[in-house]
């Protein structure tokens, strides 16, 4: 193996984890903000992975153009979990809420199951198996497309929170939740706009993930783990680390796919985080831990 | 020896201790009454019951959320049924390996938390990624036939041999009955003792127990490693009951979610909960299958989503659990906490 196919599959590597990060950075905004762990993450995301197929095979709308209205409607659905759901959990102690958001992940998994079968879809667009030619990489067209989707939505998350009155007001309720509500903000309001953004974001990373990989209604669970790892292995609550650990992860899995066997990938991941909490306990871009 | 039994015993009114008698007879005599279908639904439940006494050791006790259980049940099967199917090495002798093999594991997850502030709902992910780390390592590893399969000889069930666990359901089911009492007295045992008030204080206020002296690493590694080794007979349990051992099914995460559902619904932490959330849970899931199949519709993820209904309703309208309610109402209430 020359030294072209390692760079191959790192580019395409990198390209997968640019969309892993930004499905980790929804995970990022909602425990960063409401303080919940979001234990039904990869759950949502096929939610997102199950609209866009439908859209795709009944009519024909494609992922990159519905990217927005997926997002917009997970926005809903996040609100509407935070507002209805998740709100009167906050004060209860965390394993109790943990258990409330495991009991919707066991209902989403199996309500898709039921709904769609237990067999694999996918989206086969017309750039399906087109590349572009960089040098020696040749660069997947669709992994291109959902990763520089990815990076725009990164974009103006990041643009939300650091410019908009909003985006401050939702930083003050994660800095401090008892001066957020002597000041007179709607904390419970707030804490729906963010689930409902933490949402939008894995909805979009959802969308874009159909362009590169099939879905299945157990794709749930690995993927909210693949969050959790991304998330510490880049630092609880930074929302930059989130982006690093999607694109160390995505490296590490599709480097290790190659050098080992592809099934095998995810317990790369793991053995990351293993390591990540051996040495660097607070992430890698991650405040200290307490 | 009466030392023992007035611990055993003790703070137990003497309606709580003629109730227990009466629901021990009553599963004592059950292989006589029920019917095939209802002995291995009793062997499931007391599997659960079992499983989720070893939960609560950690979880209900120390205060330590594990959700990657199935790791400790996972070696439990493994090891001695690769003993059993390679070396012909029964399974008792396998279960004296599987123990420390799952102590070990324990260990390691807790040394790996705890040493560096992993807690909380952290430590509860860390427990998951080692069972899926295990389940996709298994999944590779020829000695167990990878993701093939291991297959262990079918009983033969003229007669029961217990000392290599091949046998017809009954002797499993006095198995499993046996190993659900021992947990239920193991469990009574430890919370009196001194370091299951340890455990209480950790799972009250860690930081007020440190300040108090109590070596919270050293106690909760114990919590871990006790839970790991009562989890890992289980496992033995398993793999001689079903003879058949799929790291996709030993080790997946859903394994996990059931052992905690039953403690869960019954009553976190509390000496009961767990046998009792057994019986309700798998009582009514089977119910729901039934009438399912009554009505002749089959729809694979409807019983998860059943469980997911219940956690859900227990989590939101009883969150202490069905068992303190119910002791309350039978009067037999024990200040266990």
């Amino acid at each position: 193996m020359g030294l072209d196919v390692y760079l191959n599959v790192a580019v395409a590597g990198v390209l997968t984890g640019l969309v892993y990060g930004l499905m980790a950075l929804g995970l990022s905004v909602i425990f960063g903000v409401v303080r919940v762990v979001n234990f039904a993450h990869g759950e949502m995301m096929s939610i997102a992975m199950y609209i866009a197929v439908v859209l795709f095979s009944s009519f024909h709308l494609d992922p990159l153009v519905m990217l927005v209205p997926i997002a917009a409607v997970m926005f809903v659905f996040g609100y509407a979990l935070q507002a209805g759901l998740i709100n009167p959990f906050i004060t209860r102690p965390e394993h109790s809420q943990f258990l409330l958001v495991v009991a919707l992940a066991i209902i989403i998994v199996n309500a898709l199951l039921i709904i769609f079968g237990p067999d694999a879809r996918t989206v086969q667009t017309s750039y399906a198996y087109d590349s572009f030619e960089i040098g020696p990489v040749i660069v997947d067209a669709s992994k291109t497309y959902a990763a520089a989707a990815a990076i725009v939505v990164t974009a103006a998350l990041f643009a939300f929170f650091r410019f908009t009155l909003l985006g401050k007001a939702i930083r003050a309720c994660a800095d401090n939740y008892t001066g957020a509500l002597v000041v007179g903000l709607n904390v419970n309001r707030l804490y729906a706009l963010t689930f409902g953004l933490g949402a939008a974001c894995v909805g979009a990373a959802g969308t874009m993930m159909t362009l590169i990989t099939d879905v299945t209604p157990a794709l749930g669970p690995g993927y909210t783990l693949l969050a959790f790892v991304i998330v510490i292995t880049g630092g609880l609550g930074s929302m930059p680390g989130a982006l690093i650990g999607g694109l160390l992860i995505g490296l590490t899995e599709a480097l290790a796919g190659l050098l080992f066997t592809p099934s095998a990938k995810s317990m790369f991941a793991f053995g990351i985080l293993v390591l990540v909490l051996l040495f660097r306990p607070q992430g890698i871009l991650g405040r200290r831990l307490t | 020896m009466d030392a023992m039994i007035a611990r055993l015993t003790g703070g137990l009114s003497r309606r709580a201790l003629g109730l227990l008698a009466a629901l021990l007879a009553v599963l004592l005599a059950a292989p006589w009454i029920a019917n095939d279908y209802l002995l291995t639904v009793l062997i499931v439940i007391l599997y659960l019951a079992y499983t989720g006494q070893a939960w609560n050791i950690m979880m209900g006790f120390a205060g330590q959320l594990s959700l990657g259980h199935a790791i400790y049940a996972g070696l439990g099967a493994y090891i001695p049924a690769v003993l059993f199917t390679r070396l012909g090495i029964g399974p008792w002798v396998g279960l004296l390996a599987a123990i420390p093999a799952a102590a070990a594991c324990g260990a390691i997850i807790g040394f790996l938390a705890f040493r560096f502030g992993v807690a909380g709902v952290y430590f509860a992910i860390l427990t998951i990624a080692f069972a899926e780390f295990a389940r996709i390592g298994f999944d590779h590893l020829t000695i167990v036939n990878a993701s093939a399969g291991l297959f262990l000889p079918v009983a033969q069930l003229s007669h029961n041999d217990l000392w290599r666990l091949r046998g017809s359901p009954t002797m499993f089911y006095y198995v499993i009955l046996a190993a659900t009492v021992i947990a239920l007295i193991l469990s009574r045992l430890l919370l009196r003792s001194r370091m299951g008030y340890f455990w209480l204080a950790i799972r009250e206020d860690e930081q007020a127990a440190r300040a108090a002296g109590i070596d919270t690493f050293r106690y909760k590694m114990y919590a871990v490693m006790i839970s790991a080794a009562v989890t890992s007979f289980a496992g033995v349990f398993y793999a001689f009951f079903y003879n058949n051992l799929f790291p996709e099914q030993v080790f997946n995460i859903s394994r996990s979610i059931e052992m905690i559902l039953g403690p869960i619904i019954g009553g976190i932490g509390t000496l009961f909960g767990p046998i009792l959330g057994a019986f309700v849970l798998t009582g009514l899931a089977e119910s729901v299958t039934s009438a399912m199949a009554a009505f002749g519709v089959d729809l694979p993820g409807a019983k998860q989503i059943f469980y997911g209904l219940c956690l859900l309703l227990v989590v939101v309208a009883l969150p202490e659990g069905i068992w303190p309610w119910l002791a309350r109402r039978l009067g037999v209430g024990e200040r266990e906490r």
